[in-house]
């Protein structure tokens, strides 16, 4: 009986080992997956300060650097609209193959109008991009971009903005190649981005 | 009288280093602004400011006739890369030592403007210390695209 007993245990033990690593194999074979989230893709339907619509289809075919901002934004946005005219500037004859991108998180301020007025100032090349809060809203969120309101009193409409300040170079496939967080050097974008322009084109 | 602009935009250029008053110990270099688009979003101004004193000093406040309000904002990028602004307080600045108002860190936020910001031009700026003491500034505005004192 006592036999029995060890062979019960016995087989409980093994059996909850072959269960368990079967979980911890389950486990480690699917985390990948589990943890890859859907990826970064460019799918917008917005106005350019241009007034006419586009879509990332008006993309496909050249480079993008696109950049998330608001042009109440005193300080991030406009060195990231002069780091990008900077990075234009050093491509060269490459920089026709690379179309600059805009696109404003405070559709509330920034109309057409605003943009039309701002956006070129930087580089002559820059397409702004708005669109009313939901086309704002569902095109943040196929680029992951997070962006929200902040209390200032003593801004214009009593409010700023917290928004993703990177950089997203996508392919003329319209595919995401690379991100460049806020403050990575012009010198450091153009390095980055002439070998693969001329692989592209070569 | 037409002569005297581009006289005055050479001396801009020409003088950004110290400009101070009231104050020995405190030296405000390279001192920037971007030009802005008319009246209606707020510019920013960027320095490097030096106690070169044997005393911490306390920037507590700044004021221009450009801006009806001026204050210190600190932008902070955290780790999912998004960005924010606040003001950014009293920044004490201890003996011997350098704070920099640079693009993406501390900048003098200058918010309803009074005038456009013109390329070129300038506008006086003080700083304000907590022991009284002030430090009025000339701060040269440079282009829209500028990306630092020598742009």
């Amino acid at each position: 009986m006592a036999r029995v007993r060890k062979l019960v245990w016995l087989l409980c033990g093994i059996g909850i080992l072959v269960l368990g690593s079967a979980v911890l194999w389950q486990r480690t074979t699917s985390t990948p997956t589990a943890e890859s989230e859907p990826a970064i893709v460019a799918d917008f339907e917005l106005t350019g300060h241009d007034g006419m619509v586009r879509t990332e289809e008006d993309l496909r075919g050249t480079w993008s650097l696109i950049f998330f901002g608001f042009t109440h934004c005193p300080d991030i946005c406009p060195t990231t609209l002069a780091d990008v005219a900077q990075v234009m500037d050093n491509l060269g004859p490459q920089a026709s193959q690379v179309q600059p991108v805009f696109i404003t998180v405070d559709p509330e301020r920034d109309d057409v109008q605003a943009l039309a007025d701002y956006v070129p100032q930087f580089h002559p090349s820059f397409l702004g991009l708005t669109g009313t809060p939901a086309q704002i809203e569902s095109t943040a969120k196929t680029f992951k971009v997070y962006y929200e309101k902040v209390d200032e009193p003593q801004a214009p409409n009593g409010y700023s903005m917290g928004h993703t300040s990177q950089l997203f170079l996508f392919n003329p496939q319209n595919e995401l190649v690379r991100l460049f967080s806020y403050g990575t050097p012009p010198s450091e974008i153009t390095a980055d981005m002439e070998p693969r322009i001329a692989a592209d084109s070569s | 009288m037409k002569n005297l602009v581009p006289f005055a935009a050479v001396a801009a250029f020409l003088m950004p280093a110290p400009l101070f008053a009231g104050s020995d110990d405190i030296t405000v270099e390279n001192a920037w602004s971007r030009a802005s688009i008319g009246t209606s979003r707020p510019g920013a101004a960027y320095m490097t400011i030096h106690n070169t004193g044997e005393d911490a000093a306390s920037l507590t406040g700044l004021s221009t006739d450009l801006a009806a309000m001026a204050e210190i904002h600190r932008s902070t990028t955290n780790e999912e890369n998004v960005t924010s602004m606040a003001p950014a307080g009293t920044i004490d600045i201890p003996a011997g030592e350098t704070v920099a108002l640079e693009p993406g860190g501390l900048h003098a936020m200058l918010m309803q403007l009074q005038r456009p910001m013109i390329e070129g031009e300038s506008f006086s700026l003080t700083l304000e210390f907590s022991d009284g003491e002030e430090i009025e500034l000339e701060v040269p505005i440079r282009g829209i695209a500028a990306r630092g004192p020598q742009d």
